[in-house]
């Protein structure tokens, strides 16, 4: 199978739901002429055009505002936010318009937008460009929210989002861009609201998604080679249609649970995930659930000690010991 | 206190002044006496329909906000009465006139307002988010000047499916001076975009005259993005029909997008419940009751093309009476939605279970 970076992957699927349906437009700052902020985009509009590759001027209010409303015309934008910290710009127009007018309209409008760009920290840029919304955009029924890890996943994912006739907002990793692994060509799909279990154990459920994944996935190697521990690892993929039955059946294998999560720690994904386990199998539990978030400030400028504020291999392995203690 | 006391802003047109006579403009002498009094009703039916409700909302059948239209309902009727297949029009939350003027039913608009299961959006949106998307009606949207990207958004989506039609986007004086709108004004210049934007000047955002909140005139902002703009009295139907025709025209047929002044005035306070004399005198309010009164402009002009007699006037207010009544009925009678209908209309996909391709929990307690 070739191997491909999560950029590919991205851009793969961009391509071949451009090929498939001429309803996709692929919209936003640079992703045009300039190949894409990050280069997810290189190479579509000399293959699309101008007209289904579309530059953008910066008013993040505005484009997508017009996606918004494109979308409940039947155009299937697929709007991106060079990064998603600047959703603040536009939540006006994601969270009222997007994910509201279905039901203000008692039914009758859909809007199949998507809107995609990375969401992370550990880059080194500041307070202003690391947000992680997830659980803000989680918050407000209507929407789905996707954070694919892998390649594989961000392709298959991404074809779905597309597919799909809600909004659905997909949050990318400028980290993960670069990261290699196998994808088929051509057709694979990954539905929404699946989670995956990216590595099997009995001793301990890390419940993770995003860039966390590979974290915990690396920790669960430490753990199993210096501590013999067997960490199984759930990948949610998408948190909002959330599979909690993947979480509680491993929560059911192994008593114990670690959330690992690149979140601010107040009302976050994993404070929702705590609730559900411990409300939908308290029984099952032989400790407290433990979580492992963002410390919690704003994103750190200094380099070093951004990659300590965030989860890291470290960081993970420490707290799962905590959490087996 | 007058309208406007801003030295900068010209002078309203004057309706004792000599006017153009708009009856004459090719879109308005194309009438027919038929489709003359059927705009002629629709804006009575605004109306009495907003009379009526104004009555459950006082007997506190209705919650919320609710923004009357009355004083500006030749706007909406005669924006909408230029409507084709193709048009389509999104407004802000002072949308019961426009929700009329597209056509929809006075039935499912009354029981909207009571927040009844047949209200046209199931009563989940109440009196500030009426939609109807088989009438090319997208709201109904109550964020101010929120739902200008979203309009200029139709226009995009027409130009892209080749579609020759224009999106009316709608806004108030005070929404002008939203950072979106001048997003979305760029956007539509940049790229050529079919669509109008109307603001309703009625000289007031809430309790804030035009004068205490916006620099300069409205629409000449649209200069600043190389898009035409142009003014018009709102009070005079066939005005409002002339002036956007020209620019409806301009969109569709040569996808422009241009930004337009309506001036208007409304004659009730900005929510009803809302105190209404700490901006402006009762005498202002009657002056334009008096002199610019949309209905009654309209009756002096049919009247004396001998189109309208007093006869059919008559019967045209009591038959507008009568069908306000009867949705007010309709809404009264009609039941609430259940609690399971709160979540239903959340996700297309929870609303389609046998095509829905996404597994998971979509819903949380
Ligand atoms: C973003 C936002 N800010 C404030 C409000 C509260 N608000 C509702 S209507 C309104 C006045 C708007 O006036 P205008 O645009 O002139 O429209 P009109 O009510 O006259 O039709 C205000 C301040 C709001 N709904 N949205
Ligand atoms: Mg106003």
């Amino acid at each position: 199978m070739p191997q491909i970076t999560y950029r590919e992957a991205i851009r793969h699927a961009l391509a071949e739901e451009l090929e498939r349906d001429p309803n996709v437009v692929v919209m936003g700052e640079e992703v045009g002429q300039f190949h894409g902020a990050y280069k997810v985009t290189e190479g579509l509009l000399a293959k699309f055009g101008p007209t289904r590759v579309v530059d953008t001027p910066i008013s993040e209010a505005g484009f997508i505002g017009l996606g918004v409303g494109a979308s409940m015309l039947g155009v299937r934008p697929v709007m991106e936010l060079m990064f998603w910290s600047f959703y603040s710009v536009a939540f006006d127009q994601i969270l009222n318009n997007a994910a509201n007018v279905r039901y203000m309209s008692g039914g009758q409008i859909n809007c199949p937008i998507v809107i995609r760009g990375p969401a992370n920290g550990g880059t080194n840029v500041g307070a202003t460009h690391s947000h992680t919304p997830e659980n803000v955009l989680a918050n407000h029924p209507g929407v789905k929210v996707v954070v694919p890890a892998t390649p594989y996943d961000a392709k298959g994912l991404l074809k779905s989002a597309i597919r799909d006739n809600d909004p659905v907002f997909f949050l990318e990793n400028t980290i993960l861009y670069g990261d290699k692994g196998e994808v088929p060509d051509g057709e694979i799909i990954v539905p929404l609201g699946k989670a995956d279990v990216k590595r099997a154990g009995t001793d301990l459920t890390i419940v993770t998604y995003g860039r966390c994944v590979i974290h915990s996935l690396a920790a669960a190697e430490h753990l199993a080679k210096e501590h013999g521990v067997s960490v199984e690892v759930v990948d949610l993929r998408t948190i909002r249609p959330l599979d909690i039955d993947t979480v509680l059946a491993s929560v059911a294998k192994t008593h114990r649970v670690l959330i690992v999560e690149e979140q601010k720690p107040f009302a976050s994904v994993g404070s929702q995930l705590a609730f559900m386990i411990q409300r939908e199998a308290f029984d099952e539990l032989d400790g407290p659930i433990h979580r492992l978030a963002t410390i919690d400030a704003p994103a750190i400028y200094s380099p070093p000690v951004e990659t300590e504020q965030l989860p890291n291999p470290q960081r993970v392995i420490k707290a799962a010991l905590e959490a087996l203690a | 206190m007058t309208k406007k006391t801003s030295t900068i802003a010209k002078p309203k047109a004057d309706a004792t002044a000599a006017r153009p006579d708009f009856s004459r403009a090719p879109v308005n002498a194309a009438l027919t006496p038929a489709q003359k009094i059927d705009l002629y009703r629709t804006m009575v039916r605004i109306r009495r329909f907003e009379e009526r409700s104004l009555r459950a909302y006082q007997a506190k059948k209705i919650g919320g906000f609710l923004h009357l239209y009355i004083g500006q309902e030749a706007v909406a009727v005669g924006c909408c009465s230029l409507m084709g297949k193709h048009d389509h029009v999104i407004t802000a939350y002072r949308d019961h006139g426009h929700a009329i003027a597209v056509g929809m039913e006075l039935n499912p608009l009354m029981a909207e307002l009571y927040g009844k299961i047949t209200g046209c959006s199931k009563g989940k949106g109440g009196s500030m988010h009426y939609f109807d998307p088989t009438r090319n009606f997208w709201g109904g949207h109550g964020i101010v000047g929120g739902q200008i990207p979203l309009g200029t958004g139709l226009a995009y989506a027409l130009k892209y499916q080749g579609k020759k039609g224009a999106a009316m986007a709608f806004m108030g004086d005070g929404a002008v001076n939203q950072g979106a709108v001048h997003e979305a004004y760029n956007l539509a210049a940049l790229w050529n975009l079919p669509v109008v934007f109307v603001i309703e000047n009625n000289g007031y955002s809430m309790g804030t005259s035009q004068a205490r909140s916006s620099a300069g005139e409205l629409a000449k902002r649209a200069e600043g993005y190389d898009m035409p703009w142009g003014q018009c009295n709102g009070h005079d139907v066939y005005e409002v029909r002339a002036c956007m025709d020209k620019y409806l025209t301009l969109a569709r047929e040569e996808s422009r997008p241009s930004t337009v002044e309506i001036d208007s005035y409304r004659y009730r306070g900005h929510s009803v419940a809302d105190p209404d004399n700490t901006y402006r005198s009762k005498a202002e309010v009657e002056e334009y009751r008096r002199t610019k009164d949309p209905i009654q402009v309209f009756e002096v002009i049919l009247t004396a093309e001998g189109v309208l007699t007093e006869a059919l006037m008559e019967k045209i207010h009591t038959d507008a009476r009568a069908e306000a009544d009867t949705a007010a009925d309709f809404a009264e009678a009609s039941p609430y939605p259940t609690v399971e209908d709160i979540q239903k209309d959340v996700y297309w996909e929870a609303d389609h279970p046998t095509e829905r391709k996404s597994q998971g929990r979509l819903f949380f307690d």
